[in-house]
Order: C-alpha cells, then structure tokens, then sequence
C-alpha cells in the first residue's frame, strides 16, 4: 500500500496567488434600491421584503454599481431561469464580494460541487448524494434529538433566552462536526469561519484572505489527522474518494469539506431561528402547532418559503442582454431564492404565512442542477429541532423585539433572538 | 391514473416521496422514483396530485388514462 502524502504539503504552497480581479468596495445607505442595491446595508438585513416587493412590481431586475457591478432579479420566473442556465451564468462565484476568482478557475471552482460548472459539477456532486438522501440522514435523527433536548435541559431556571444563540446554531453545527468527524468542542471556531465567509464580504481583501487562510488551516490539520487514523465519517470518505480513476485533488477535499461545513450550519440555523422567531410573534400559529404536531411538516416547508435563509450568486460568462438588462461579462447575479419565493404570480397570498398551505413548490434549497445536497439533511434537522422546542417550550414569546437582530448578506437569520420562555 | 417522474427533471428534492410515499420512492442517490408501475390505486389520486403540484422542478407527469 502506498502512502497516501497528498496532504503532507501544504497543497497551498508554491501556489500562486490567484489573479482574479479587485473592485472597489462601496458601502453606506443605499440611494436608490433600483439601481444602488446592496445586501449588506443593514435596511436589508432588518427587513427585505418590502424592498423585493417594491422592485418586483416596478422593476424587477435592480442593477448597482457596487461589487464591481451587479444584478438582483425579483420574479421567480427570472430567478429560476438564470438558476436553469448554467450556459450563461457561472457558479465560479457564488458569494457577490469584490474579488472575482480567474476564469480558468472554472468548472472545478474553489469549493466543489456549489463553485463547479457543468460537466465537471455533476460528478463532484454525485460524490455526495449518497451520503445525503433521506434514508442517510434519518440515522442521525435520533442524535440530533437528544441534542436538541440537552440544550433545552440547558435553559433550566432561565427567563429568556437568546433562541439564536443557545439553540438554532449549535444543531447544525453538531451535526455536521459528527458527519466530517470533527471534535464537538470545536464548534464556536465554526462559528467564525461562517461568519468570515458570508458576512464579511466587504472587509479588505487581505483580511479576507487571512481569514480563509484559517479555515483551511484548521481543515488541513483535521485531514492530516485522518489520514493517520482513518474513520467511518465524510472526511475519510472524500480522502479515499476517487474521480476519473484517480484520487481527488487534495483542494477538492479541503474545498468541499470547507463547503459542508459553511454551508451546513448558517443556513440550517438561519431556518431554525426565523421559524422560531415567526412562532414567538404569532401565537396562534404556535398554539396551533402546539395542539396539532402532526402539522409542523406542513408549516415548516411554509418557513422555508416564507423566510429562506439563503440567496446565491452568479457572474455572467459573456456579454448578454437578459430580459431588458444589459449584462457585462463578469457581472454578478444574485439569485434571490427568497424573492422568487413571495412572488405573487407563484404563490397565492404570497406576503402572507399560511402554515398549511398545501401547494407550496418553493424553491428554498435551490433549483436545477445544484439543488442543496444538504436539503434532507436541514429538513430533519429543522423538523427536531422545533418538535423537541414545541414539546418541550410550548409557551413563548419575543423578549424584546428590537433587540433581535438578522446576518447581512446571502444567508439571512436572526442572530440574536430573546424569548421569554418562563 | 398513472404517475412518471421525468429524469431529466428530477433533482431529487423529495417532496413527493416525503408526501406520498406509498407512490413515490428514493434512489440510492436521492432521486425519486415511482413505486411499481407507477398506478395510481383508487383513493389515490390527491396523493397524486398534491406530489405533482409540490414538486419544485415540475418533474412529475400525471398521465390519465381512457
Ligand atoms: C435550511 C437549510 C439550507 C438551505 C435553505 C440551503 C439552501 C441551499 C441552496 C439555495 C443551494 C443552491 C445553491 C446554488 O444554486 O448555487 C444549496 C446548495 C448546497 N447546499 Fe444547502 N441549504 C441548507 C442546508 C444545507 C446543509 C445542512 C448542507 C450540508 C451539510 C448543505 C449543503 C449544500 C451543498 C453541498 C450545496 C451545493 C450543491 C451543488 O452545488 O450541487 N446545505 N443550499
Ligand atoms: S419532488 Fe420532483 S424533483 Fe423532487 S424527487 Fe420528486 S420528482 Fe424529483
């Protein structure tokens, strides 16, 4: 047996830095929502559905001169096709920032399979579906359970507390530790990773880097950890994964290992905390899921609907004029899984929560070819985590309602949320 | 009444073998598939029905039958 020294050299070394390009960063009020938006201004963050609301009906397609230029499509007819046309919109970026990866990072991408473009998207992902079908993950439930009711047991004697905080994130953040095979008590460096990555996109691009530079410390240390003792978990997996015959390149295993653990506990907390929160302000949804548990499926696929956590981008390949705009090669694309999701030409009483709504063809976890591979996962995770606060917390509301406060950016939740719960 | 699934379509949210599972299944890899023949029994139609319209990728084809 050969040894296996992909992972005994930094694989970072000896790279060069990769070109890419810069553009100014622009941040303060937003002039105009039409022609000026930004994600990352705190109007947004509060409350962004008014603003998709507005420009749906007088735009749709906002365009700002931030980030190096971008567009922000609000009809789900637009955010569906632009997700359907992987021949004119890229993955090679998916977090609108001012730095632009080269081109030739294309179809691998950074952070294989979200980054990757077809051909090479589908057999990195087909690389983790098995790992993640309902069936998988189903074994994990009865974990996730007895966890959700330790950090209740936590509570005890409390008043309030932060539902953000000492709840939503630390279920996804176990969960996923568990599949890669990490130490639990690694988590709160988890919370900083995600959050160097999703909400500081506007920081200098040197600290950016630094602050990826530190993830993929960690994630070295964690495989060079496992290839000395292998385990039956997701990072011996993508170890000994092979591709076209041949090991994986030692980026794609930091990459996608960088990808599930980002992309596995913002988005599931965000889900987590924004159903909690909207049961905390509305008490007959809550009574009633209280006396009807059998419901929550329902309601749940409604949060999703109603308050999905997660927008993703594009850039644009060549020069284009898409459905009145005039879009530049390299401009980006947000693609807003949750204004398509209260458009009113989809969904009937779109502005409104309606927890047993039974038509509900939402597009939360994405659609087309890169739809969540995670979405059986989130979907047990979100279902135990309120069955197990349900049960256990049946009366609560918000403390404090302005001190709850939401991320900025592609995936949007609350992140400090108060509930009286005594 | 007769349920297919277009695999050109499907990427495998699940919203139909999460709804109704006695017609829809899962692959190995998360994709779902139909059960048996794809025959809707009688009292089976709004299970049909409710996949077909919660289906995010407008996968799932309802062929009725003479
Ligand atoms: C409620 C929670 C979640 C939401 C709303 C969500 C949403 C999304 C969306 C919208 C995409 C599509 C990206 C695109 O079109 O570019 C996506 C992709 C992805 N998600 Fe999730 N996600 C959630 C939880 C998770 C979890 C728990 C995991 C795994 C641990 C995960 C792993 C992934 C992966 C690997 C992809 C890339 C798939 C591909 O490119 O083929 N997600 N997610
Ligand atoms: S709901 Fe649609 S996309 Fe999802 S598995 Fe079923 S057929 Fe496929």
């Amino acid at each position: 047996m050969s040894v296996d020294d992909r992972f005994v050299r930094d694989f970072r070394e000896g790279q060069e830095e990769p070109l890419g390009t810069r553009s100014e960063i622009i941040t303060g009020p937003v002039s105009d929502w039409a022609s000026d938006f930004s994600h990352l201004e705190p109007e947004w963050a509060a409350d962004p559905y008014p603003i998709q609301d507005e420009l749906r009906a007088r735009c749709p397609i906002a365009h700002t001169e931030r980030f190096g230029g971008g567009w922000l499509p609000t009809r789900y007819e637009d955010v569906a096709a632009i997700a359907y046309d992987t021949e004119h919109f890229s993955s090679r970026a998916i977090i609108m920032s001012n730095y632009r990866p080269p081109r030739d990072i294309a179809p691998v991408g950074a952070v294989p399979p979200i980054s990757s473009d077809p051909p090479f998207h589908h057999d990195a992902r087909k690389l983790l579906l098995p790992a993640f079908t309902k069936k998988e993950v189903a074994k994990r439930e009865e974990a996730a359970r007895a966890f959700c009711h330790s950090l209740i047991d936590g509570f005890e004697g409390a008043e309030i507390v932060d539902a953000a905080r000492d709840y939503a994130q630390h279920i996804p953040m176990r969960v996923i530790s568990d599949m890669l095979g990490f130490p639990p008590e690694d988590g709160p460096r988890f919370r900083e990773f995600v959050e160097h990555a999703l909400e500081g996109v506007n920081l200098p691009p040197e600290q950016r880097v630094a602050n990826m530079g530190e993830l993929f410390d960690y994630l070295l240390e964690q495989i060079r950890d496992h290839v000395a003792s292998p385990r039956d978990d997701l990072t011996t997996y993508l170890i000994e994964a092979e591709l076209y015959g041949r090991k994986l390149e030692p980026s794609h295993v930091a990459g996608t290992m960088a990808l599930l653990l980002i992309a596995g506990i913002d988005t599931t907390w965000s889900a987590i905390g924004a159903s909690l929160w909207h049961l905390a302000k509305t008490p007959a949804d809550r009574e009633r899921l209280v006396a009807e548990p059998g419901l929550l499926p329902t309601a749940m696929e409604e949060f999703l609907r109603a308050y999905a956590p997660v927008t993703m981008a594009r850039l644009v390949k060549e020069d284009i004029h898409w459905r009145g705009a005039d879009m530049k090669a390299d401009d980006w694309v947000l693609v807003s899984f949750p204004a398509a999701n209260r458009d009113p030409a989809q969904f009937d009483r779109a502005d409104e929560v309606i927890i047993d709504r039974e038509i509900n063809r939402h597009a939360a976890f994405g659609l087309g070819i890169h739809r969540c591979v995670g979405s059986h996962l989130a979907r047990m995770e979100l279902r135990v985590a309120l069955e197990v606060w349900l049960e256990r917390v049946p009366v609560f509301g918000l403390a404090d309602p302005s001190a709850v406060t939401w991320a900025p950016g592609q995936v949007r939740g609350p992140r400090t949320l108060p509930l009286r719960i005594g | 009444m007769k349920v297919q699934i277009d695999p050109a379509r499907c990427q495998g949210h699940g919203r139909c073998y999460d709804l109704s599972p006695d017609l829809f299944t899962e692959d190995d890899e998360g994709y779902g598939q139909v059960v048996g023949d794809g025959v809707v029994p009688p009292g089976g139609e709004r299970a049909a029905r409710v996949a077909v319209s919660n289906c995010p990728e407008k996968a799932i084809v309802l062929v009725e039958e003479a």
